[in-house]
């Protein structure tokens, strides 16, 4: 084969917008982590040392880490076994809910923490009465903590449902839940030897992706006035410039992180459960 | 023996839509019985209601006397093999049969002990440890298999389990299918709408259509007394024809102008009523000499090598007929246009119901 055949062969437009579509992404973040560099010549990670020195990044980073898996626990919880009701018993209502899963996309969050705060900042009374059952959620760090929570599975269900949906359509769910029933499992063995074995990898991108967008909210955490990660970066921004170009920068490694986490799962044996 | 699975009265709507209709059935210990029929006929949901998958609108179903109707699929101790396998893709072969012996809780040392049991009878020994998707078709249904009977069944359903393999596995697998049913001795409902699979395993057959048994016998009285126009067509090939009673008593009937006898009961008929005959085409020879009666002037339109048998179709009057002979080297073929006699006894004039 002479040079000019493999030129021909060459797929060269496909590299070009191959190679165009990286510098779009990586350009950007090459000048994010050249800036956070260029605070100190003599001490080009200056930046890096200051950050990860202050208290207030550890707490508010290691806080919006715990709302995290809270909400990924609550939205598993919540959604796996919607999903799988709708796919076996209701295919029916599947285009109702996945509407509703995004509504997210269609209200934006500062509406959805000021409804929050206006109901859930008075106390909760039997009607008609002035007996108080509970005092309002935003009154405690637990009820505040409660109601972040709930918001962020609201803000993260288009991401979950829909990858636990997607998981849910490569298993013949409704033949593998008939074999596990004629096999004498009940509903609760079903769900977790079953199903959420041969969806999790699709729960893991979910998880991922809901974990993504906690630990950068910002809206949410500020108007309920907790001190996440978001808001903390946020305020840095506006004060400090070196910092801020860093923690971005970090965020963007631990973000690839997850997905080449997401990679390694589902391209080894996690997906084997469905795929086949 | 006992009655081990009965369905009495047992019907099946889906609103407006009559799935299964009056089904009534009683199967004894030990045996295989079939549900054959074309698509829609009910078979499957007959089956899923067996299983509790579906909740009969009407009727009962009992297992060893005691009333199942409206217990859960987890609750009925009913075995099923699925058509597409549904082996949990998670789980390794051996996992996969112990499953429904860990949801029993039973002992760790017995559920080994059971697994390699199972895996012994399929011989698949050396496979415990693969995943579904490092097996065969053959290989999966067998593990399906083994895993259904691992929890020791009442009964055990099979939905066309031999759909999704090839000739040659279905062949193979469901000669190994019956030979481990009947070493167990289990009571097996099989669903299929493959006519030979049916009567090669069954001990008994339901043929059925729009929801209805249509026939109920052993594959022998299917095959060879038909009882009706569906189950004529349905199980094997035939030649139908309209024919009036000429004589009830002697059961002479006029087919075209053409004198048939019929040795089948013709009871309840009279002498001008119009029937169905069927002849099954294996049953239809070239004349032997000597013989008077059945014979049919006829001239060869067609002959096809099926392999074993040889089918010719012929024109009897201004009606075509099949028929098949048995492939020989010694075998004398009549060209295509020659002009034949062909025959066939009195038993094998079959009169349908509609």
């Amino acid at each position: 084969m002479n040079f000019l055949t493999r030129l021909r062969r060459f797929p060269f437009w496909a590299w070009f917008w191959f190679i165009l579509g990286a510098l779009y992404f990586i350009l950007p973040l090459y000048a994010t982590f050249s800036f956070s560099l260029s605070w100190d010549p003599a001490d080009p990670f200056k930046a890096y040392e200051r950050s990860f020195g202050d208290s207030r990044f550890w707490n508010s980073f290691l806080y919006s880490n715990m709302l995290a898996l809270a909400t990924i626990l609550a939205s598993i919880i919540l959604v796996v076994p919607t999903a799988y009701w709708i796919r076996l018993r209701l295919p029916q209502a599947r285009r109702i809910v996945e509407f509703l899963t995004l509504m997210p996309f269609v209200v934006p969050a500062i509406i959805l923490v000021f409804g929050m705060i206006r109901i859930y900042s008075t106390p909760f009374t039997i009607p008609f009465t002035d007996i108080v059952l509970m005092q309002p959620l935003t009154n405690f760090r637990a009820g505040t903590n409660i109601l972040i929570v709930a918001g962020y599975m609201v803000l993260s269900m288009p991401y979950m449902y829909r990858s636990v949906d997607t998981g849910m359509r490569t298993v013949d769910i409704r033949t593998l839940t008939e074999a596990a029933q004629s096999l004498g499992a009940n509903w609760f063995t079903i769900i977790t030897r079953v199903i959420l074995p041969n969806i999790r990898s699709a729960l893991l991108s979910g998880a991922l992706l809901t974990f993504a967008i906690v630990v950068g909210e910002v809206v949410l955490a500020s108007f309920l006035g907790v001190s996440a990660f978001g808001p903390y970066l946020f305020l840095l921004g506006q004060h400090r410039a070196y910092e801020p170009a860093a923690l971005s920068f970090v965020s963007f490694l631990l973000t690839w992180l997850a997905m080449g986490l997401i990679q390694l799962v589902s391209g080894g044996q996690g997906q084997a459960a469905g795929a086949h | 023996m006992t009655t081990h699975l009965a369905l009495e009265n047992v019907s099946k709507n889906f609103g407006d839509f009559v799935a299964v209709r009056d089904f009534n059935l009683e199967v004894e210990r030990g045996e295989f019985v079939s549900f054959l029929g074309p698509s829609g006929c009910g078979k499957t949901t007959t089956l899923r209601m067996i299983a509790g998958f579906e909740m009969p609108s009407t009727g009962k179903i009992t297992i060893n006397g005691n009333d199942i109707t409206n217990n859960p699929p987890n609750q009925r101790n009913v075995g099923m093999v699925f058509q597409s396998y549904a082996l949990f893709p998670n789980m390794t072969v051996a996992q996969n049969i112990g499953f429904g012996l860990r949801v029993r809780k039973e002992k760790e040392a017995d559920i080994k002990d059971r697994v390699n049991e199972m895996l012994a009878t399929i011989h698949m020994e050396n496979k415990a440890n693969s995943y579904p998707y490092q097996l065969s078709g053959g290989q999966m249904q067998r593990v399906a298999l083994a895993r259904a009977l691992a929890i020791r069944p009442e009964v055990l359903l099979l939905d066309e389990p031999l759909s999704a393999l090839d000739a040659k596995i279905r062949v193979s697998l469901r000669a190994e299918i019956r030979s481990i049913q009947q070493k167990l001795g289990i009571t097996a409902i099989y669903v299929t709408h493959d006519q030979e699979e049916a009567l090669s395993l069954s001990d008994r057959i339901v043929v059925m259509n729009v929801g209805e048994m249509e026939q109920v016998g052993s594959p022998f009285e299917v095959y060879n007394f038909p009882t009706t126009r569906f189950v004529a067509n349905f199980v094997g090939s035939l030649n139908t024809a309209e024919a009036e009673i000429v004589d009830p008593g002697k059961g002479i009937l006029n087919m075209d102008g053409i004198q048939l006898l019929s040795s089948n009961v013709l009871k309840d008929k009279s002498k001008g009523d119009k029937v169905t005959i069927a002849i099954r085409p294996e049953r239809l020879s070239f004349l032997a000499e000597g013989k008077k009666e059945n014979v049919f002037d006829g001239k060869v339109e067609n002959i096809t090598f099926l392999g074993s048998v040889v089918r010719v179709e012929v024109t009897i009057g201004t009606r075509k007929f099949k028929m098949d002979t048995f492939n020989r080297p010694s075998l004398n073929l009549p060209n295509i246009g020659d002009a034949i006699k062909a025959t066939c006894s009195d038993k094998a004039v079959l009169i349908l119901k509609d």
